[in-house]
């Protein structure tokens, strides 16, 4: 899409101006959200998510957000998300979900920001730690990773297989089925090696 | 047309949703017989923490995803920023809003009146002599159907052989907007399949349309499924019927995409006769946005463009193979209709 500078980011459907105009006159809503996105907006979201999008990712994604968030309330609800077919096929979506549920629009940025390509390897494990960390205590119990491994594995395993399998990783790596694994712990475990969490904006 | 696919039991698949094979398969490391304590092969802790290729997925899913895409409405792009260009627009507006508009709405509103001084007495008076109040009602309802797409000026190029009355077989069309039956509908009346629309379009549906054959469904019914099916069946085998017409699409799509078709229409065991319909954007878009624009909204959006142009292809019937399963039909034919 090609917009000279200063003409409104919208993200509306096919509506002209005039349109618009006459419509909102004929007192009946357009039922889109053209909302418009200045280039002060832009640099408040580029600062808080440390500049790790581009300007037009910015753009890009708020046109994203706007498609989902379907009424224009400022947040994306847990069923609009669900309403992504690969989002909703995803194991691990329910986990997501309490991350991302009625984010309004910096924070959407800030959480995606942690899959851009100039995130640190620190951030996309910090990341990691939070899905483990679901009563957010700071802590990762057995019982804790056992609850993720159960939606990722789903029914190719039986539990005692899944318990038994992570007692002994845990044996080799030193910890017992009775630690507790701070982001810390993680950070070692994960170690030097490359995690390869990226996600691509479409800019076009 | 660009496409997604739908697997058997009519959910999207996402092709790079396949287990990562470089991430070592947990189950490949569980313990056998009584040597539980033996370490296996590579899987350490880190690989059985490592979620990164799962979160990806689905952060990328939130990002864009294919499905979504094909919902969108293709904005235009701004063309009269221009000194010279604007006040030529401006006119066209004025002549679009205060000229055309006006006239459409007498054109349609003599339409109606036509259409119903003529249906209300056939439908009451006619009920013992069946088959001439069909044939009647059939040419009225393509009557009212001729009114409202002249509304919209528009203009239809039909291609192919016209359909004709037989039992055993079924239309398929690609579904962009309401007004795809209504456009199909000027030239035959067709017996469709639709959801249950709430408001004036229900109550259309009720009494006019319910005298042409139509099948009413509702998505939230689970039972409804299998009821429809039978109806389904039923009403192909008959011999004096209206044609079926199916959109397998179930949406609205934005005419760019066409989302892959869902294998109903292709079990029913009859010939199956393609038609694609693909409008011309210039004049006007004819896409509806159902989750955005009501259906009001989106007439009255025609009626203020300068014109509604399409291309309507009858393609050939098609039937299935032998050993054929039903979604190989489905692929064949929507391949076929890619084609346009």
């Amino acid at each position: 899409m090609v917009y000279e500078a200063g003409a409104p980011f919208s993200c509306s459907s096919r509506h002209s101006m005039i349109d618009i105009v006459l419509f909102s006159l004929l007192g009946e809503s357009m039922g889109s959200a053209s909302s418009m996105l200045t280039q002060y907006d832009i640099e408040e979201v580029q600062e808080y998510c440390d500049h790790l999008f581009s300007q037009q990712e910015i753009v890009s994604l708020y046109e994203r957000f706007c498609q989902l968030d379907r009424n224009a309330k400022g947040f994306i609800s847990a069923d609009e998300f669900l309403s992504v077919p690969e989002f909703a096929m995803n194991p691990l979506s329910q986990w997501l979900l309490k991350m991302v549920d009625g984010l309004n629009f910096k924070d959407f940025v800030a959480f995606l920001s942690t899959f851009s390509a100039k995130a640190s390897a620190q951030h996309k494990i910090e990341l990691i730690f939070k899905m483990y960390d679901s009563d957010c205590n700071g802590k990762v119990s057995f019982n804790d990773i056992m609850k993720v491994l159960r939606d990722l594995s789903g029914p190719f395993m039986s539990d005692d297989q899944r318990e038994q399998v992570l007692i002994r990783v845990l044996k080799e790596a030193g910890y017992t089925k009775e630690s507790y694994l701070t982001v810390d712990d993680f950070f070692k475990v994960f170690g030097n090696s490359n995690i390869k969490m990226e996600v691509e904006v479409p800019v076009d | 047309m660009k496409t997604l696919a739908m697997d058997a039991a009519g959910k999207l698949i996402s092709s790079s949703y396949e287990l990562d094979l470089y991430r070592p398969n947990i189950e490949d490391y569980l313990p056998s017989g009584s040597s539980i304590n033996e370490p296996h092969g590579e899987l350490r802790l880190r690989d059985l923490l490592d979620i990164s290729p799962t979160l990806t997925e689905a952060a990328g899913a939130i990002v864009d995803d294919s499905f979504t895409r094909c919902f969108k409405s293709i904005p235009p792009e701004f063309w009269n920023w221009n000194i010279y260009l604007f006040p030529l627009w401006c006119f066209g507006v004025l002549v679009r809003y205060l000229i055309l508009f006006p006239a459409r709405v007498l054109i349609l509103t003599i339409g109606w009146i036509i259409f119903l001084s003529s249906f209300i007495p056939v439908h009451l008076l006619l009920k013992g002599h069946d088959t001439l109040r069909r044939k009647l009602e059939r040419l009225l309802v393509e009557l009212i159907c001729c009114f409202f797409v002249a509304s919209w000026t528009g203009v239809v190029n039909y291609h192919g052989p016209r359909p004709s009355i037989r039992p055993k077989q079924v239309y398929v069309a690609n579904h962009t907007s309401m007004i795809d039956f209504i456009v199909l509908q000027q030239m035959t009346a067709f017996a469709v399949i639709m959801q249950k629309h709430p408001g004036w379009v229900g109550l259309l549906q009720s009494t006019i349309l319910e005298s042409v054959g139509c099948i009413w469904f509702n998505r939230t019914e689970a039972k409804d499924r299998e009821i429809v099916a039978r109806k389904l069946r039923d009403r192909v085998q008959g011999a004096d019927n209206n044609p079926l017409l199916i959109f397998p699409e179930g949406t609205c799509v934005n005419n760019h995409y066409t989302v892959m078709f869902k294998k109903g229409a292709f079990e029913l065991g009859c010939m199956v006769c393609p038609i694609a319909i693909k409008y011309n954007k210039i004049f006007a878009d004819a896409f509806w946005n159902s989750r955005k624009q009501s259906f009001t909204m989106h007439l009255l959006q025609l009626m203020t463009s300068w014109a509604v142009v399409c291309d309507v292809w009858y393609l050939e019937p098609q039937t299935l193979k032998p050993g054929e399963t039903a979604i190989e039909f489905a692929e064949r034919l929507y391949a076929s209709a890619l084609i346009i």
